[in-house]
């Protein structure tokens, strides 16, 4: 089994528990096996050192030295796209769509509902004259 | 020496310093007269209803004949029950009074500034003629069960309400389907995490 996704300098992550869960950050410094520092300056996230169980790692990567300051990281994420790059993966895209059916009012609700019905009648009778 | 305590000033304020001081006061009126007691009419403040109702928004019908049916609010009448047409033809719900604690307040607004509702439809419009009180056993057993009449004037005032309001309902998409459509709770709803 190759692991792919390492925790290393400029490893961008999403952290999963506390008043900033759902939020991305940059990993800047390895503490120990347990804590690292991270940054997440593009997205509201305070510096501080986190624990490994509360981030989740994502493939994206940005180039920053180790202890880079926000100004850095923040034109690192500029340089390497990092923003587009997140927002075009299907974990991204998951998590919005999550979000969006959460939001729907219950007239969106019908007009799902509508939607959903038309679209497998059309497929049932497709199916039918197969 | 110790200095005593000195209550000067008439009896409210001796009655004010026993409270503070937690000593009786020095100065007593001669007789005991007896005060008025405060009025309690007009305690009731008016109902406060709910922000998210407000006229126009569709609204969904707990209970009643029409549970579960969504309906548009027309205004909020004085006693604070909300005024609720269908529209008639679309869903069968008539000009109607409704309590706005059996009603969800859905997001979805239909703009019923053109409706007219006329100022003789509010609270006495609704209000049951009171029964005479002959509630005989003859009556009780009586299996003939008069058919509730409307109201020419009742069917008159609806007429001219939904004229408007069916006009409105028709702007938007399925919306009409959506009057008509009951509300219900499915296995996965979760009714405090919903938006509606």
């Amino acid at each position: 089994m190759v692991f792919t996704r390492f925790v290393e300098v400029g490893r961008v992550c999403m952290i999963n528990y506390g008043k900033d869960k759902g939020k991305l950050a940059t990993i800047v410094d390895i503490v120990d096996g347990n804590k690292c520092l991270i940054d997440g300056c593009n997205t509201g996230v305070t510096r501080q050192i986190i624990t490994f169980r509360r981030i989740a790692l994502t493939d994206l990567t940005c180039e920053i030295g180790r202890g880079a300051r926000a100004a850095t990281i923040k034109a690192a994420w500029k340089k390497g796209e990092v923003a587009e790059a997140w927002a075009k993966s299907s974990w991204a895209k998951k998590l919005a769509a999550k979000a969006a059916r959460g939001n729907t009012s219950d007239f969106d609700r019908f007009k799902i509902m509508v939607a959903r019905k038309q679209k497998s009648k059309i497929v049932a009778a497709k199916v039918k004259s197969m | 020496m110790t200095r005593s305590f000195v209550a000067t000033g008439g009896p409210k304020k001796a009655a004010k310093t026993v409270a503070a001081k937690g000593k009786s006061a020095r100065m007593y009126p001669a007789d005991d007269v007896a005060v008025a007691k405060a009025s309690r009419k007009g305690t009731r403040a008016a109902t406060k209803v709910r922000a998210t109702i407000t006229p126009g928004t569709v609204v969904i019908l707990l209970s009643g004949r029409f549970r579960g049916k969504r309906a548009v609010c027309l205004k909020i009448l004085d006693s604070g029950l909300l005024l609720v047409s269908g529209p008639y033809k679309v869903n069968g719900i008539p000009l109607k009074r409704v309590n706005q604690a059996y009603v969800i307040a859905t997001s979805t607004k239909v703009d019923v500034s053109s409706v007219k509702v006329p100022a003789t439809v509010n609270d006495s419009y609704f209000a049951q003629s009171k029964s005479n009180g002959t509630k005989s056993e003859e009556k009780f057993f009586d299996n003939e069960r008069k058919a509730a009449v409307v109201s020419d004037q009742r069917k008159a005032d609806q007429k001219s309400v939904d004229a408007a309001l069916l006009k409105i309902v028709a702007k938007e998409p399925m919306l009409k389907q959506y009057l008509n459509a009951k509300f219900s709770l499915t296995k996965n709803d979760r009714p405090h995490n919903m938006k509606f």
